[in-house]
């Protein structure tokens, strides 16, 4: 079966969940070959790589490739997009990577799909667009096809593959080192998963009232072992940092269970979190639209209900 | 310093949008046009970043003939002039077809510092400043939630999942930001006014030495294939709390083994 090469997103020397997704996702459709760009590789990640089915890694760990802003790792991609001949390329829908995807695209003239949900025979992606109002089969027409996939769009699967080790030298352009990363500032985030790959989101709106009162969601999501996010109101109101806004012009996050508390879930939040596999809504108007997309709903004030559900989850552990 | 800043005319995220049953591409005449949301943030940042040092700045679209509303938003706010890429051939391009009219554009009126949103609420790729800069050779300063100019020398914060990163470049570059950079300006009746007499510069294709055969719905390096109204949900439960609402939440979250 044809190449499939999967860039290998990464934290702190762990493979991200999201990849696991994609290498499951690339079984389906041809045999995998993980990309590894950037510092923290080891025997750990070769294992879990070669887990969840990569026959090949390339791994390109020079600190050099993290040091600037995404060309270098486009630079790789096309390196091996040059040598290898793959079938397709595969990255996270992430910010950053869906940036390296773009940058790709125009080194190898190829083109870019973003935001896949689903991937089908014949390399046709699942896009849903419009704030999930509308549902889009897309596909590249020129070059080697290269698709960025949302997070928690694939059950992760493990099947072994060979997972054999090939050292990639990049040498980075000068072109490439034209943004300089001069440090990196991590914010206080605790011990939860982050938004765009948590398999479980708790958000909290407008009904939430405060930002003292968001430790009531903060508590579920910790029940549940999920993510928190937040609608614009929140933000706006700076009750919770803006990174966490879920939404139009925040995240979109696609994940098994979308808890949204006190959020009427007007088009802009919609658009943020329609794709969510099952979805529960708890709000004290009865007329809000969050209702329309809920598996199930509560109307009644989550000062109330959220606690009791924090209570009764931690019971049931 | 001779700002561009790169602004979109979407359809309104209130009002219904379609794609076309002929070609499969936005339906632009289906929704009012509105400037994409972060564009505004994008002119606010231009403007502020003439105003504390110098220069002008110049607003750049790519759209059909209505987009001149966008232009005008724009123009409003305080920028100084416009340049209105519009052509039929332009059409259905995708994101690689337009990032390559929009650098060739760029190529042709120059930059000292090129401006965009992050993502657009219509597309919502999020890649077209990325792109750019590849196209243009120049640093790649995107997600900026902080600008900072001293002489060529530039740096921003690039919000990430962690927190930012701090990066560092010389002009010229491309840069895009992410809403919260600022609180962008209403244009005042003083700047609606002073807009109608602003210069606007139209260019097609040839204007702006595009190829033809890299443009367009026909020359895209993709295609939707087709597309349909996405099934409505099918009707969840909705239950009134009578006190014991998280109980039953939490029932069924065991019932769909969540806990």
């Amino acid at each position: 079966m044809s190449e499939i090469l999967v860039l290998v997103e990464h934290v702190e020397g762990q493979v991200k969940k999201v990849t696991l997704e994609l290498l499951t996702l690339a079984r389906k459709l041809g045999t995998p070959s993980a990309v590894w760009a950037g510092e923290g590789y080891s025997p750990d990640a070769q294992a879990k790589l070669a887990e969840y089915g990569a026959e090949k890694i390339y791994v390109a760990d020079a600190a050099e490739i993290g040091d600037y802003v995404v060309a270098p790792k486009a630079e790789l991609l096309a390196q091996l997009v040059s040598e290898k001949s793959p079938a397709a390329v595969f990255v996270a829908a992430t910010a950053e990577a869906k940036e390296i995807a773009g940058r790709l695209a125009i080194k190898i003239d190829s083109g870019v799909l973003t935001d896949a949900v689903g991937m089908e025979d014949g390399l046709l992606a699942d896009q849903s667009i419009f704030g999930g109002g509308v549902n889009v089969h897309s596909r590249v027409t020129k070059g080697t096809p290269i698709v960025a996939v949302r997070p928690n769009a694939t059950p992760i699967e493990a099947a072994a593959g060979a997972g054999a080790e090939e050292r990639v030298t990049v040498d980075v352009s000068d072109a490439a080192k034209g943004a300089r990363v001069v440090e990196r500032v991590k914010q206080e985030k605790g011990a939860r998963p982050e938004l765009t790959e948590a398999s479980i989101v708790v958000s909290g709106g407008r009904g939430v009232g405060s930002a003292e009162n968001f430790a009531v969601i903060e508590a579920l999501a910790d029940s549940l072992g999920a993510a928190v996010g937040a609608s614009r109101a929140v933000t706006d109101a700076g009750w919770y940092p803006h990174q966490f806004q879920v939404g139009q012009t925040g995240k979109t996050v696609s994940p098994q269970l979308y808890i949204a508390a006190g959020i009427s879930g007007a088009i802009q939040h919609r658009a943020g979190m329609q794709t969510a596999k099952t979805i529960i809504a708890i709000n004290k108007d009865s007329e809000a639209p969050i209702f329309e997309l809920a598996d199930f709903g509560v109307v009644g004030d989550l000062h109330q209900v959220v606690p009791q559900l924090t209570e009764e989850i931690t019971k049931r552990k | 310093m001779n700002i561009v800043v790169c602004v979109k005319q979407v359809p309104d995220t209130a009002t219904e949008r379609k794609l076309r049953s002929d070609d499969n591409t936005l339906d632009r005449d289906a929704a009012d046009g509105v400037i994409n949301e972060l564009c505004e943030y994008a002119v606010e940042e231009a403007l502020r970043l003439k105003e504390a040092h110098g220069g002008e700045v110049t607003v750049l679209t790519m759209g059909p003939a209505k987009a001149a509303d966008t232009i005008r938003k724009a123009l409003a706010m305080g920028a100084d002039k416009a340049v209105h890429l519009v052509d039929d051939a332009l059409h259905g391009s995708d994101v690689l077809g337009t990032s390559y009219a929009l650098a060739q554009t760029l190529k042709k009126i120059g930059f000292d510092l090129v401006v965009l949103g992050s993502e657009s609420t219509d597309a919502r790729t999020g890649v077209l400043a990325a792109m750019l800069a590849e196209r243009l050779s120049v640093p790649q300063l995107t997600f900026a939630n902080k600008v900072e100019i001293d002489g060529t020398s530039i740096s921003i914060q690039r919000v990430t999942d962690y927190g930012y990163d701090r990066v560092e470049a010389s002009l010229p570059a491309v840069v895009s930001v992410v809403e919260k950079i600022n609180e962008p300006r209403y244009p005042s009746f003083k700047g609606i006014m002073a807009a109608k007499k602003k210069p606007v510069e139209k260019l097609g294709v040839a204007d702006a030495e595009i190829d033809a055969s890299q443009v367009g719905l026909a020359n895209s390096w993709s295609e939707v294939v087709d597309f349909a109204a996405a099934p409505p949900r099918a009707a969840g439960t909705v239950v009134k709390d009578e006190g014991d609402g998280g109980v039953k939440t939490a029932e069924f979250l065991a019932s769909k083994k969540f806990v």
